[in-house]
């Protein structure tokens, strides 16, 4: 059925581009300078040069971008034999599992609670998105002030044990993206058809059965939206880690090689990325942009798979 | 008569439950901007009484009324109200940069349609997915060369990295309006750019608005990219400022980083309440999409 209407109009817009190639088209074209000739340059600029230069870089050894010399994927097997990069991608990957449940289960619940016709719903609304406006660095230290004068009872820190900053960076970000989550799956709820609802109440089911076979069902794109935006907000997140523990506490470690090595246990991986480029000196910044270029590939194949499920559902509707 | 009772009596349930459910949320609620609450508290005091009353009221003793502000601003060897400036005019230069040039980049991509087009549209939606490390590098050293590192130019940097999201965005909205009306003035005899400005422009304004948001808030709270393209001797934004005191000093003064805080929030905080269906409206629309 969509699939005729969508023909449809394809034909259609298909047939008065044709009668308006003249008047329209060709006007439009010649003045390509003033429309799109900026956006271009800038895009050029901003992202397709730097990008393909990046690509480039991360296969030669240099220090600044004119000195590059090409060596090939011993860059990509430095990075992999990186303990520090290990440790940031399972720490990584650890917490983005956790921030994942924590995060849409919190902001699920809230969004279910705040449909329910309460008092007060659009003042809890604001208040829970607010955190959301306010920038990385600014909440870190926000955070990092709280955890310290609660830790500081215990004669503690929170940059001295991993589990407080890994805790804190959970907390931290749950405050801040909870909101954020809510409104989306606020938005989804309310597109349910009430008479849904009505024909499930009349067949006798209860609250915890319409929640399950029928409101759960029926949000489905709103969650995977959702579980897509904050696994690839806690890949890339970089402001928070930075300003809450900037990878502290700190652990030496010996390499198979008789090598000494930090360990920055509550580095991530965009962190870890950003140190090897203006933190171990100018000689690792090919290793750093390998794992750039690694790291690209992880964001990558999670947005892809988001724009694969979603579209399925999309089909399925 | 029995589904009767059955729903009076739910009815009456979920009513007390509501109540509770009120009370529940409303503590939450108090609990959730206590975080804020406290930076305000801690502002009022002195340094060393934010570390070990982090918590308390200011006393007599603690309290050290405005002079946390005072000291705030001109903290350090860089003025704060200099890094409140540099952030505004970044924000509103680059917020406007990127709403005309890709709306208008948006609509000659959707109508002209051909295989460039294409190219640089897949090139947009393309750049949405790379995270910022993947050019953090190339992209500083290129934009140092062009001479883009001053608040003036910086825009442009900020315009090529952010063109993706607002491009996909305005071609989505474009695509749904109908061509019948700007055939009308096309045939009126108005050119692209009268078409542009005076047909297209005020249809777009829903999805400007959401752009317009979503990039503010961005740029705003934006931390890497200045810091790595800006001259950081000449030019610093807040995130970077703040950065910079926390992070350069061994003894910080808690109690003025803490004044600086409010004094970053309090901006974003009425921009929040002044234009919150806005921005709410935009975000769930820049999720949905992107």
């Amino acid at each position: 059925m969509a699939d005729v209407t969508k023909k449809k109009k394809k034909k259609k817009q298909d047939y008065s581009a044709t009668v308006n190639s003249k008047l329209m088209r060709k006007p439009l074209k010649r003045a390509f300078p003033i429309f799109i000739l900026p956006m271009v340059c800038a895009f050029a600029i901003g992202f397709v040069w730097p990008f393909c230069q990046g690509i480039y870089l991360s296969f030669c050894e240099f220090k600044t971008t004119s000195d590059a010399k090409f060596i090939g994927f011993s860059n990509y097997l430095k990075a992999f034999k990186d303990p520090g990069f290990l440790h940031a991608f399972w720490y990584t990957a650890l917490y983005a599992v956790v921030s994942l449940v924590l995060i849409n289960v919190l902001a699920f619940t809230a969004a279910y609670v705040l449909t329910q016709n309460i008092k007060g719903t659009n003042i809890f609304r604001t208040v829970f998105f607010m955190p959301n406006l306010i920038g990385g660095i600014v909440l870190g230290y926000i955070w990092s002030m709280i955890f310290d004068g609660i830790l500081s009872k215990f004669n503690t820190s929170i940059l001295l044990e991993t589990k407080y900053g890994f805790w804190g960076l959970i907390i931290l970000m749950c405050w801040q993206q909870v909101g954020y989550m809510m409104i989306i799956y606020i938005a989804g709820l309310q597109a349910i058809p009430g008479d849904m609802m009505e024909a499930a109440d009349i067949d006798g089911a209860n609250k915890w059965q319409t929640l399950w076979k029928v409101t759960i069902p029926n949000v489905m794109p709103s969650i995977t939206i959702c579980m897509f935006l904050t696994l690839t907000n806690s890949f890339k997140l970089f402001d928070q880690n930075l300003a809450l523990t900037d990878g502290r506490p700190f652990v030496t470690e010996v390499t198979p090689d008789g090598l000494l090595r930090t360990v920055k246990t509550t580095e991530m991986l965009a962190l870890n990325i950003y140190n090897t480029f203006y933190g171990e000196g100018s000689f690792a910044r090919g290793t750093g942009q390998a794992k750039a270029v690694i790291f690209f590939i992880l964001v990558a194949v999670i947005s892809i798979l988001q724009l694969r499920s979603s579209k399925s559902k999309e089909v399925q509707q | 008569m029995a589904a009767a009772t059955k729903t009076k009596k739910l009815k009456k349930t979920s009513k007390a439950g509501k109540t509770s459910l009120t009370v529940v949320f409303s503590i939450i609620a108090v609990v959730y901007v206590l975080p804020i609450f406290v930076v305000l508290l801690n502002s009022f005091k002195e340094n060393s009484f934010v570390k070990t009353e982090t918590f308390k009221f200011p006393t007599e003793e603690s309290f050290v009324g405005w002079a946390n502000y005072i000291k705030g601003m001109t903290f350090g060897n860089y003025p704060f109200f200099k890094s409140v400036l540099w952030t505004t005019v970044i924000t509103l230069l680059s917020s406007a940069l990127i709403l005309i040039c890709c709306s208008m980049a948006a609509w000659f991509l959707a109508r002209v349609n051909n295989t460039a087009c294409k190219v640089i549209y897949y090139l947009c939606v393309f750049s949405m997915v790379v995270p910022f490390q993947m050019v953090m590098f190339t992209l500083s050293k290129t934009a140092d060369r062009l001479r883009l590192n001053t608040p003036f130019t910086i825009p442009i940097v900020y315009l090529g990295f952010g063109a993706g999201l607002a491009v996909f965005m305005f071609t989505g909205f474009i695509k749904s309006i109908p061509l019948e009306i700007e055939e009308a003035a096309a045939i009126d005899g108005c050119g692209p750019l009268r078409t542009y400005f005076s047909v297209v422009f005020p249809m777009l304004k829903p999805t400007m608005i959401s752009v317009g948001i979503l990039e503010i808030m961005w740029i705003w709270n934006d931390y890497l990219l200045p810091y790595l393209v800006l001259d950081r001797n000449k030019y610093m934004t807040i995130p970077i400022h703040i950065q910079y005191l926390q992070g350069s000093y061994g003894a910080v003064d808690l109690g003025a980083i803490m004044a600086l805080i409010i004094f970053s929030i309090i901006p974003v905080i009425v921009f929040y309440l002044t234009c919150q269906k806005h921005i709410i409206k935009g975000v769930a629309a820049g999720a949905v999409k992107g």
